[in-house]
């Protein structure tokens, strides 16, 4: 016999004057190799078809169907039901903005976070068409790339104390991308310029070390390790900065 | 009409690849550019590419000898002679810039490391040597249909990788990106497009875009099929918003590419590396059925010869029941687990987040799914779309056309940021020279429309049919009927069928309230468009009696070059029509390469040159 699923989810239309937060209760007969991306498509197609969720390529890649799955922050395309009890409860992202009932608005979040980071290569180099690549080795466009997983899907800033607490916090993923242009050597950001970005209480010092970042990723990053080693880089460049003179001229919003 | 007005010179209705790179051209010569997307920027179909992009820079030992000029005969024989081959030349030349460009930006492809190296062909361990004065150059992987092993990539992630480097150029430069935000309809007057009247999928209201110019950038339209490796949102939003104004033709509808391991039920991809390795196709009695249909090549038979044999095989009753429906399975046990977690990690990986299902020692549930669409947006070698001035579209929602009737491994990706550099650079001189009237009268009439036909469906004034039961009568059709075999009786009983499903699409009433953001109210908006695109798919392919690329006629077997030599052109210029109108232009102006042999898959040609028959 499969079992009876009991989905326990959370409803709010935000447009909808009438609409109340509550929480409304699906029953979902167990299917093989049932995932969280088919029992919502289902139950969105057969009993209510009014229920926000968010989904795009349903392979853990594109970083849509972040949501807090039975507590627990992760992607709903890459979850099985045979996983979780009878009873699963899903709830959408907290830091988030609710677009309604699952769906969070994380485009806008990461889009400013972007932004605030500078999270781009920082060059004078003009391209030249003509001419050949600059060399790279390998070992380093690894280790790049390593850090370039990232999918902005939220789970670490939905389970991070500090973000949840203070909304100017950039999050594990900003931290971690911050760490990819330091190994980068096209960004010709110099340290006290990261320093800048990042060695502020909205950056590396808000960081509490709850490590809960790590816990959810779901590429697996190693946030735990580049958090610490990008503290000990930019409490070391702040040290510096105490016996510097002050830039003139220069100002950043963080 | 209340309602938000943005104005900008370049309004890019979709922020995958190809949108992208074409506002960063805009951009990056002082125009100002929006982005328009239906998820965040970086949650675009893109970043699903895995394998890499076709660029001849010949820097491995296998890419050795490479150039352009080869580049291009692949992708003309690729394309089953089917491409316009004046696109094709400016891809494969433009390909190396645009992979050197997306380094300069801070794409980590992987490098050349010199010394002796092992690689995998066939299941078969080889060694080569790469060049020390090769080191650190962009390397490349071998993709099928290629005579050089020329495919650019970052481990498993060059799409998402790539897409990611985009982005934030595009933030760099400060373009506009509005996401969740889907364009309903395009403002135009006839002659020109201004923009478009678009939906707030945040809030559920509508506003307005006022442009200079407008691309096409959404994608393929993979999901009219059941079966598809493509993301939820591939649903032809784009076609249908330019094919709506009945004056741009959709070329080649019936160009679908189908790949044959999609696992059940979610049809994600497994890589072809599974059967290249010695894995083998199993029916309902666990028995191999593909050394059967192909004695000679079997599992490794070409992917529409190995999907063919596999939809034939479940038709004659040997598929494996599934609440999912039929389906085979893929063996891959026999390879042993030191092979399956290091050599086939990423299948590894999926079998077990995905399904459940551990390969070392069960079996993999698979069947064929659409994969990729040839057909699009019918645009001139610049990228302008055909009918509107000041529209223009790029990348996989256009026939541009260099795929033709097929498309090859890491060509897609490809297309993306090549075509996209190239149409970038069109837009721009276009923008150079426009003397475009923004008129908000033309605006105000297309929101007061759009309104309407929200209140309609709201208040259920036209019917009460149930868009998810139009969507899955579709979407069944398109797969059972419009798939990898086709024959003139299906295909007729196809069109019949869509024709009946589009006129319940017209009386589609909401079983929601339809308010903020609501998905019901969305896909009943395009549910109409989703069909009509259906059925120029089925009727392009009803017509077209003869067997090129992807699309395979049982009853019309042979390529004809005689006749069909050409290119679909889909017009809809009556709604209330249920049948587009089908014409026909020259597949190529240019012919740099006169039709010939692929030197693989079928050979039955009928030449140019042969008389005809009464």
């Amino acid at each position: 016999m499969s079992r009876q699923l009991k989905f326990n989810i959370f409803r709010f239309n935000p447009e909808d004057p009438k609409s109340e937060p509550h929480t409304d209760t699906f029953m979902l007969e167990e299917t093989p190799s049932l995932t969280l991306f088919i029992a919502l498509n289902k139950i969105r197609e057969e009993q209510d078809p009014s229920l926000m969720f968010d989904f795009a390529c349903r392979m853990a890649i594109c970083g849509s169907c972040g949501m807090v799955i039975n507590g627990r922050p992760g992607l709903a395309c890459k979850t099985l039901t045979v996983e979780l009890p009878e009873e699963i409860t899903l709830m959408p992202l907290p830091v988030f903005k609710l677009v309604g009932d699952l769906s969070v608005d994380t485009g806008t979040w990461f889009r400013q976070t972007n932004t605030k980071i500078e999270s781009w290569i920082h060059s004078d180099q003009e391209f030249d068409p003509e001419s050949v690549e600059e060399r790279m080795e390998n070992d380093l466009a690894n280790s790049i790339f390593e850090l370039e997983r990232c999918i902005e899907c939220g789970c670490c800033v939905a389970s991070c104390g500090t973000a949840n607490m203070r909304e100017d916090f950039v999050g594990a993923f900003a931290l971690n991308r911050i760490s990819r242009f330091i190994m980068d050597p096209r960004d010709k950001r110099t340290d006290p310029e990261y320093f800048e970005v990042v060695g502020t209480d909205q950056g590396i010092f808000g960081c509490m070390g709850l490590l809960a970042c790590e816990d959810v990723c779901p590429r697996e990053l190693p946030l735990q390790d580049q958090l610490g080693i990008l503290r000990r880089k930019m409490a070391f460049v702040g040290l510096k900065n105490i016996f510097k003179p002050k830039e003139k001229g220069r100002h950043r919003r963080f | 009409m209340e309602h938000e007005t943005f104005y900008t010179d370049l309004l890019c209705v979709g922020a995958g690849l190809a949108g992208e790179r074409v506002a960063i051209s805009a951009a990056a010569a002082g125009f100002d550019a929006i982005l328009l997307s239906l998820v965040p920027a970086r949650r675009s179909h893109s970043c699903a590419a895995e394998g890499g992009m076709q660029a001849a820079l010949g820097n491995c030992a296998m890419g050795e000898g490479d150039s352009p000029d080869v580049h291009f005969a692949d992708t003309v024989k690729g394309s089953d002679w089917g491409c316009d081959q004046e696109c094709a030349r400016i891809f494969a030349d433009t390909a190396p810039i645009a992979v050197r460009e997306a380094a300069n930006w801070g794409m980590p492809w992987n490098r050349v490391v010199a010394g002796k190296a092992k690689y995998w062909k066939g299941g078969e361990e080889f060694e080569a040597e790469e060049k020390k004065d090769k080191h650190g150059l962009i390397t490349a992987r071998a993709f099928g249909g290629t005579a050089k092993w020329r495919t650019c990539y970052t481990a498993d992630g060059t799409g998402h990788t790539l897409l990611y480097t985009l982005d934030n150029k595009v933030t760099q430069l400060g373009v506009r990106v509005h996401d969740r935000v889907e364009a309903v309809s395009l403002i135009h007057d006839g002659e020109n497009c201004i923009g478009c009247v678009a939906r707030d999928l945040k809030t559920g209201k509508l506003r307005v875009y006022l442009a200079k110019a407008t691309l096409i950038a959404t994608g393929g339209y993979g999901r009219l099929y059941s079966e598809t490796t493509n993301t939820v949102i591939n649903e032809g939003g784009g076609h249908i918003i330019a094919q709506d104004t009945g004056l741009v033709p959709f070329g080649n509808p019936e160009a679908v590419q189908f790949h044959p391991t999609g696992v059940v039920p979610t049809n994600i991809l497994v890589t072809e590396g599974c059967r290249g390795d010695g894995g083998t196709l199993l029916d309902v009695d666990e028995k191999r059925f593909m050394d059967i249909y192909e004695p000679a090549k079997a599992e490794l038979a070409s992917r529409d010869v190995v999907s063919r044999w596999m939809m034939y095989h479940i038709a004659q009753g040997k598929g494996v029941p599934s609440p999912y429906g039929d389906h085979l399975w893929l063996d891959i046990r026999h390879l042993g687990a030191k092979h399956i977690t290091t050599k086939l990690r990423e299948v590894y990986d999926l079998c077990r987040h995905f399904l459940g299902v551990n390969p070392i020692n069960q079996l993999i549930p698979v069947r064929p799914a659409q994969h990729y669409s040839m057909g699009g947006v019918r645009t001139n070698s610049d990228g302008a779309a055909y009918g509107l001035k000041g529209l223009f579209s790029c990348g996989e929602s256009a026939c541009w056309d260099m795929h033709g009737f097929n498309r090859l491994g890491g060509n897609s990706l490809a297309e993306t940021i090549v075509a996209g550099r190239h149409v970038g650079m069109k837009v721009v001189e276009f923008l150079e020279g426009a003397e475009v009237t923004l008129n908000s009268r033309l605006a105000d009439e297309g929101v007061v429309k759009e309104t309407e036909r929200i209140e309609r469906l709201v208040n259920r004034t036209d019917g009460a049919e149930n868009v998810y039961a139009i969507k899955d009568a579709m979407q069944l059709v398109m797969m059972e009927k419009v798939g990898i075999f086709r024959n003139g009786a299906d295909l007729q009983a196809a069109v019949d069928s869509l024709r009946e499903i589009y006129a319940k699409a017209k009386k589609i009433g909401l079983r929601s309230s339809g308010i903020g953001a609501n998905p019901e109210l969305s896909l009943a908006l395009k549910m109409p468009g989703m069909v009509r695109l259906a059925i120029c798919v089925a009727y392009g392919a009803l017509m077209r009696t003869e067997s090129r690329g992807c699309h395979a006629r049982d009853d019309y077997q042979a390529r004809n070059d005689r006749d069909w030599l050409n290119r679909t052109l889909a017009y809809w210029p009556d709604l209330d029509a249920d049948l587009p109108d089908l014409r026909y232009e020259p597949s190529t102006k240019v012919m740099y390469m006169p039709p010939g042999d692929r030197g693989y898959g079928k050979t039955e040609i009928i030449p140019m040159d042969s008389p005809k028959e009464d």
